[in-house]
């Protein structure tokens, strides 16, 4: 049972020759025979079947929602009413959330039906899956190796067919860096696109919710229900969300930034340098205006992203502290101790490592040395690829340096495995968003893909070109 | 001790915490209401749920503004919230959404006038607005902590003076006018008691003449203006011995013991906390326009101090009186209500401050609960002025009975008790007549120029009349009558 494109799913849909129901119970199937990959932490079995049945009636009825049929996974960190949810963590053992987050009511309110909820970095913590408290995601296609992070079970939960769709969220890279080593398409929409009133917050300024999929139609479809304002972020844009869908078209033709910083960068694999260079030939070859640019702040994005990243979630984690919700220590014996203890046991060695850096570049010795600082170099970043976005449609990169690495190897090399995000922090520092394409694959199999971004809230233009790139790089 | 007190100096800076009247808390849309059952008006954003978002409450924004436009502050046209970090069980985020370097006011004054009659002005460092956290109650149970977070995420001003501050008169005087200006604006009750307007010194005492201030002590829980002025002489006092004695002063913070009347050592500051204050990346920055803070001003009641100067010059109305009658909006208003129906100035103050106001004391009742509007306030004074009831007639029969049926009209009320005074001059003669007749030998006495005797005939001019009689007229006729 496949079907390219959620709308020609909805189609056969129609017709009577499939339904919710069976595609449900073939989703429900390819779990049982991929538990290995441990990319659910819960499926939610019954329910989904039950939903799907629901569906069923209301497209027999002709009033399904425009997500009908689309069966969907959710990262750890979206909260699900009447749902554990835990980012990955021991602190939030035993948590179940008494609310809805926006995506997660506007995709209900389309019909689309969850299946369950998928494995990912502790608080979105990391780039191989490797710092969950529930166990590494395997990469399905090399069992050996990681799927990226942090999102890495959204993306190995569409890379092997588990569920169509998955949400993640996107941090400095953790949907497009796991869709990249997994061969799906990613997404980091605009900051403010997408209300992240249900995410447990990683990092404010730059947590974004974004879809993982096998194709740019269903990107279009999933991103359009799920965007726009909401009363309950103050951060979200009232800028009016076009009908993605309806307006996706490949479209080429346009002026694109490449940077020659990245690709002289060290640590770019050959053979992704290689496919890069075939890229800016095949649209150079197809009319596009391609140009080399300078951006010598390469070496500054990882940097500032870790100093911001870390104080904003030092802040942010404060709340897990054994009082109201999850884990609580049995050690603790008064207040101090329930704080201590409660959040020693619970929180893992990576979220410590950056609770430690954060609450330093915060503090009142260091704060202006780094923090101040941090906040300077990420507006320079901000400007800079503006001013590029004024003269070019589009900036073209490879989403990752290498393809998806062994598992283990990076695990105890904390500045190896954040040098992973290099190509991935520049669009949430700037704010812009941004899609991992699946359009490269090593000579050992492992696929990697290309990054688009735009600039902000130019996601139409962005989807169509990034469906006319794909298309091309088919050719 | 007063020449101990000579040799030194007190610094005192206060900071205010007030709890504005909004409907919803700071940065949600739950309930802020005060005196609920415990831990019933709260939400996921007040408990501080995973992935719950603060957002911006424009109601707080505004009653914040009116306070700081009342100050005279300057306005900051781009703030930044800021996030205080710290832990403790009633702060459910692990931080305080406040403002940190980008405050929402900043400068301005509060003038005060001290008994002395010396005017002095209190200068403001700064006003922010914050969220209050939780209430941590330790008294109730033996081994427990108990924690409300009704209060959590409601919406505070902070007012912070500058150390300007000299004694505790000083200080309670800066408290009332304070209260008295947010109660006029409307954005706190200003009750201390319930610690809906807190307020916290830091005092500080130094030789006089020195250039550096001496070590800081912050004293807490000063639940009302008086106990403000006690616990600062109290702690000012206690300093200046300290130094005297050679004792050196510790940085701490002490709390008042309005029993004892002392100050009392609650916890040492050795070292000051890091609350490492950043940006709150959850809450875009908040813009204030010219337009929206002129929108707010021109929505503003007349405060005290204009009230005060406006009806000190143009109403004519003695100090005392005006301070009185601007002592609270409700009064002030009432007033300014009497005169949309009369310009008797002096006689709707003299009423206010006179009838009305026993009324209520022997009543016990606040002037929202009075029955009589302020119209019929002028109506009485109208008659008066006109001459159709005596002065003491509207005082003492007319007000209190319309008191008692404040549905009927004061000139038919008047006419009802038959006390309308009569001018009909014919009515007055026969008078005259006949008590001229009734005192022959007075009158023999006053032609012989005893003519303080004419009170008497006045007198009884008057008793006959029943008080109807106008006394103008009723001298004019006498006289008449007597032959002069």
């Amino acid at each position: 049972m496949h079907f390219n494109t959620l709308q020609h799913l909805q189609q056969e849909l129609v017709a009577g020759r499939v339904s919710c129901v069976q595609i449900v119970e073939s989703y429900l199937e390819n779990i049982r025979n991929n538990k290995h990959l441990n990319a659910f932490l819960e499926v939610f079995e019954a329910e989904a079947l039950a939903n799907a049945n629901q569906v069923d009636k209301k497209v027999q009825n002709k009033n399904q929602g425009k997500l009908a049929g689309l069966v969907i996974g959710l990262k750890d960190n979206i909260s699900y009413t009447g749902h554990a949810v835990s980012s990955s963590s021991k602190i939030l053992e035993g948590y179940t959330s008494v609310y809805n987050a926006t995506v997660v009511d506007r995709l209900l309110d389309e019909d689309a039906i969850i299946i369950g909820r998928l494995n990912c970095d502790e608080f979105a913590m990391g780039a191989s899956n490797e710092n969950s408290a529930y166990g590494p995601v395997l990469n399905a296609q090399d069992n050996s190796r990681v799927p990226g992070g942090s999102s890495g079970g959204s993306a190995v939960a569409v890379q092997a067919n588990l569920c169509r769709v998955a949400l993640g969220s996107d941090t400095g890279g953790s949907i497009r860096q796991p869709s990249s080593f997994t061969g799906t398409f990613g997404m980091k929409p605009t900051y403010g696109r997408v209300s992240r009133w249900g995410l447990l917050a990683y990092a404010s300024s730059f947590d974004q919710i974004g879809p993982v999929t096998s194709s740019v139609e269903d990107m279009a479809a999933v991103l359009e229900v799920i965007a726009g304002p909401d009363e309950n972020d103050a951060t979200v844009s009232e800028t009016a969300v076009p009908a993605y869908s309806k307006n996706l078209k490949s479209s080429g033709k346009k002026r694109i930034a490449v940077f020659e910083d990245c690709l002289t960068a060290d640590g770019l694999a050959p053979e992704i340098k290689t496919h890069l260079n075939q890229a800016i030939d095949a649209l150079k070859a197809d009319g596009n205006e391609v140009e080399m640019v300078s951006f010598p702040y390469l070496d500054y994005m990882v940097p500032c992203y870790y100093v911001l990243t870390t104080a904003e979630a030092s802040s942010n984690l404060s709340r897990y502290s054994g009082l109201l919700y999850g884990h609580r220590s049995t050690e603790a014996h008064d207040l101090e101790s329930t704080f201590i203890q409660s959040r020693t046991e619970g929180f893992g060695p990576e979220v410590k490592r950056r609770i430690m850096a954060g609450t330093f570049v915060l503090s009142s010795d260091y704060y202006d040395a780094y923090y101040t600082k941090a906040q300077k170099v990420r507006r320079i970043i901000q400007q800079e690829t503006e001013k590029i976005l004024k003269d070019f449609d589009f900036i073209l990169l490879p989403t990752t340096p290498t393809e998806a690495f062994k598992l283990g190897e990076k695990a105890n090399d904390p500045i190896a495995m954040y040098l992973a995000d290099i190509f991935t922090v520049q669009a949430p520092l700037a704010g812009i968003p941004a899609i991992s394409l699946p359009t490269g694959t090593m000579d050992s199999g492992m696929p990697f893909g290309l990054q688009l971004m735009a600039n902000h809230y130019e996601e139409q233009d962005l989807l169509n070109m990034s469906k006319y790139l794909f298309e091309l790089m088919e050719d | 001790m007063g020449t101990a007190a000579e040799k030194y100096e007190v610094v005192i800076g206060l900071e205010i915490h007030t709890q504005l009247l909004t409907n919803t808390k700071a940065f949600s849309s739950d309930e802020a209401e005060y005196g609920a059952m415990p831990n019933t008006n709260i939400s996921v954003v007040n408990l501080g749920y995973p992935g719950t978002l603060p957002r911006h409450n424009k109601e707080a924004i505004n009653m914040a503004l009116k306070v700081g436009i009342a100050c005279g502050c300057d306005i900051t046209p781009y703030c930044l919230y800021a996030r205080k970090n710290y832990f403790y069980a009633d702060l459910p985020k692990g931080y305080q959404i406040t403002q940190d370097k980008t405050p929402l006011c900043e400068n301005g004054f509060v003038a005060i006038k001290k008994e002395n009659g010396e005017e002095k002005n209190i200068e403001l460092t700064r006003i922010h607005l914050e969220e209050d956290s939780g209430k941590s109650i330790h008294d109730m149970d033996m081994y427990h902590s108990l924690i409300d977070y009704n209060r959590a995420g409601t919406t505070l001003i902070e007012i912070v003076t500058e150390p300007v501050i000299k004694t505790g008169e000083e200080a309670g005087l800066f408290v009332s006018e304070v209260r008295k200006l947010v109660r006029y604006l409307d954005v706190c009750d200003g009750n201390m008691e319930e610690g809906s307007l807190r307020c916290d010194a830091n005092i500080s005492v130094m030789l006089r003449g020195a250039k550096e201030f001496g070590t800081k002590v912050e004293v807490k829980n000063m639940n009302s203006i008086s106990n403000v002025r006690k616990a600062i002489e109290y702690e000012t006092a206690r300093q200046i011995e300290s130094v005297e004695a050679n004792i050196p002063v510790v940085q701490e913070t002490r709390s008042f013991d309005a029993v004892k009347g002392e100050t009392f050592s609650m916890r040492a500051k050795e070292v000051a906390t890091d609350y490492r204050y950043f940006p709150e990346p959850d809450l875009p920055p908040l813009v204030v326009s010219q337009e929206w803070i002129e929108e707010t001003r021109n929505a503003m009641p007349k405060l005290p101090g204009e009230l005060y100067k406006e009806f000190t010059t143009a109403y004519g109305l003695s100090y005392y009186d005006a301070q009185v009658i601007t002592e609270n909006k409700e009064t002030a208003q009432y007033y300014l209500q009497i005169l949309e129906h009369t310009t008797n100035y002096k006689a709707a103050a003299n009423y206010l401050m006179g009838a009305v106001r026993g009324y209520l004391n022997r009543n016990a009742i606040e002037l929202s609960d009075f029955a009589l509007e302020p119209l019929q306030i002028a109506e009485i004074i109208r008659l008066i002025d006109e001459g159709v009831i005596s002065n003491a007639i509207g005082e003492q029969t007319l007000f209190p009975a319309l008191v008692e049926n404040p549905s009927r009209k004061a000139k038919e009320l008047a006419e009802e008790l038959n006390v309308i005074q009569n001018s009909d001059d014919d009515f007055i003669i026969d008078l005259a007549q006949q008590v001229l007749a009734d005192f022959p030998d007075k009158v023999d006495a006053y032609k012989n120029g005893k003519k303080g005797l004419l009170g008497l005939f006045m007198g009884e001019v008057m008793k006959r009349s029943g008080g109807k009689a106008d006394p103008q007229i009723a001298t004019k006729v006498l006289k008449e009558v007597l032959g002069e």
